[in-house]
């Protein structure tokens, strides 16, 4: 049970795929310049990270070695596209915005990384835990990028008017270069407390 | 040593052995010659945008020293604000503004250029990208109905376009004459306006070796050719060279900002290909770019390649051959 644990918070915290891998990046920069978009990101990458690590988990066995790699691109592509046409079902406006960016979880990182190093090796239930720790780990770093860049940038959060009218939106922070800021003091703000640095 | 603050990390220098040159430049020194040298700039446009630009000034300083003092006592370093450069970081910043910035852009502003431009990146010495011009760029990024379209016209409380923008056709007007435009008597932010005052201050660091003539030479030059050649409507040749060197923030740029110690190469011929650059770039933006004026974007766009052009451009060590295979 303790294991079943570790695996899940592993994702969330020590090994969170956005603030401490620093891999799959394309998405967290690009759809948090609103709360909603990254909250639908992430539901769709914990869909796709958690399934695929499901079927990935139990045809372990029988995957040949040699060809793992299109095996995966397979599977991956199957539930990235159940996700993109949900998505499109469920919240239209969302997928409009997110835009390529649903599609594109086919070739994202985390779910590559976690299909290769974890799910292709341990068991189905692991696999499963492994996949809703890491996806929901994604999740929350989108949703705090978003919180930042949303509040600043719009001076709202999913939508609803927070700040004042007197509040003056600075527009650069849902522009790139206001995800690239945030994004660097978030991950030296995380090093920091977990003490982290250049030093040790 | 008497310079407390020429290098960041002075415990952790070496005495070499003799000689021990002495140079009377110190980073305190140099950043009070650069505040000297655009004294005639803050007259002029006092002088001309009333007192509301005195003010703006200085909130900009203000701002950006408090700061300074802020970030590096909360990183626990010796604090360093008498040494000038925040002075003129908040200073080139609020000459970048227009008079009629609320006093919390400026803020704004000043805060990250101290705090996320130079302080993240470990203090002065190790921004690599001007951090007045950066705050522009951000600032003109985040509330661009403050920093674009009509600017303040001098001596008067009503807007309009700014000399550049009337040149380019993107907004109607009657362009100064050249009188007015060096003198000042233009719209514009607060600090680029008068030319005359911009080339007193930026001979001024001419002479006192502050600043190496190069850059602004190369800068200026390159605009003045390109525009020359391609600034015409009626063909090649048939451009206002004067007009491009007199308008827009060109002659604040290449004097103030594009000298920059940090953020510039250090070889001679860098500091050239360094001002052509810039040069080149601004031409680009001017003539076929979207905005009217590209100094900030080429000073800035330069900034990246500087450590590319030192290496290109590092002198050869005397003794030392390349041995070749």
């Amino acid at each position: 049970m303790k294991k079943l644990w570790d695996t899940f918070f592993n994702g969330i915290i020590n090994e969170n795929p956005t603030l401490r891998l620093v891999i799959g990046m394309c998405a967290p920069l690009a759809v948090t310049t609103a709360v909603a978009n990254g909250f639908w990101m992430g539901i769709a990458v914990i869909f796709v990270l958690t399934a695929s690590n499901i079927l990935i988990s139990a045809l372990r066995k029988i995957i040949p070695e040699q060809i793992r790699i299109p095996i995966f691109v397979v599977i991956i592509a199957t539930f990235t596209t159940v996700a993109d046409l949900s998505l499109k079902a469920i919240q239209p406006d969302i997928h409009a915005k997110l835009g390529v960016f649903v599609p594109l979880i086919v070739v994202n990182c985390i779910i590559f990384a976690r299909a290769e190093a974890f799910a292709s090796k341990n068991n189905v239930l692991l696999s499963t835990v492994d996949g809703l720790g890491m996806g929901l780990g994604f999740t929350l770093a989108l949703i705090v990028l978003a919180t930042i860049r949303e509040l600043l940038g719009n001076g709202s959060w999913w939508g609803i008017k927070l700040l004042p009218a007197s509040f003056e939106p600075a527009i650069v922070m849902i522009l790139p270069p206001g995800a690239f800021v945030t994004l660097g003091y978030l991950l030296g703000g995380l090093n920091l407390l977990t003490g982290k640095t250049g030093e040790n | 040593m008497a310079d407390k603050n020429f290098l960041p990390n002075q415990g952790e220098l070496l005495v070499s052995s003799s000689p021990h040159i002495r140079a009377k430049e110190t980073v305190d020194w140099l950043m009070w010659q650069v505040v000297i040298a655009l004294l005639p700039a803050v007259v002029i446009s006092v002088y001309f945008f009333g007192f509301r630009s005195l003010f703006i000034m200085m909130v900009g300083v203000a701002s950006a020293v408090i700061t300074e003092a802020i970030v590096q006592k909360a990183l626990g370093k010796a604090i360093t604000i008498s040494d000038g450069s925040a002075v003129v970081t908040g200073l080139l910043l609020a000459f970048n503004v227009p008079a009629t910035a609320p006093w919390w852009l400026v803020v704004i502003g000043s805060v990250f250029a101290i705090a996320v431009v130079k302080q993240t990146f470990g203090g002065l010495g190790y921004n690599f990208i001007n951090p007045a011009l950066t705050a522009r760029a951000f600032l003109l990024a985040a509330w661009p109905q403050y920093l674009a379209g009509n600017f303040p016209l001098p001596l008067d409380s009503i807007t309009g376009a700014t000399p550049l923008a009337i040149l380019k056709g993107t907004a109607a007007g009657t362009l100064p004459s050249y009188m007015d435009l060096f003198l000042g008597n233009v719209g514009g932010v607060l600090g680029e306006t008068s030319a005359l005052a911009l080339l007193v201050g930026g001979l001024y660091l001419i002479w006192q070796k502050v600043i190496d003539w190069r850059t602004p030479a190369a800068f200026i030059g390159t605009v003045a050719v390109l525009t020359w050649v391609f600034g015409g409507r009626g063909g090649l040749f048939t451009g206002d060279p004067l007009y491009h060197i007199l308008a827009g923030g060109l002659m604040l740029g290449a004097f103030f900002m594009a000298t920059d110690y940090v953020t510039s190469p250090v070889t001679p011929k860098g500091r050239l290909i360094f001002g052509v650059g810039c040069g080149v770039i601004t031409v680009l933006i001017r003539l076929w770019g979207g905005y009217p004026e590209g100094v900030s974007y080429s000073i800035l766009l330069m900034n990246l390649l500087v450590p590319f052009i030192e290496r290109w451009t590092a002198p050869r060590v005397y003794g030392v051959q390349t041995v070749r295979a």
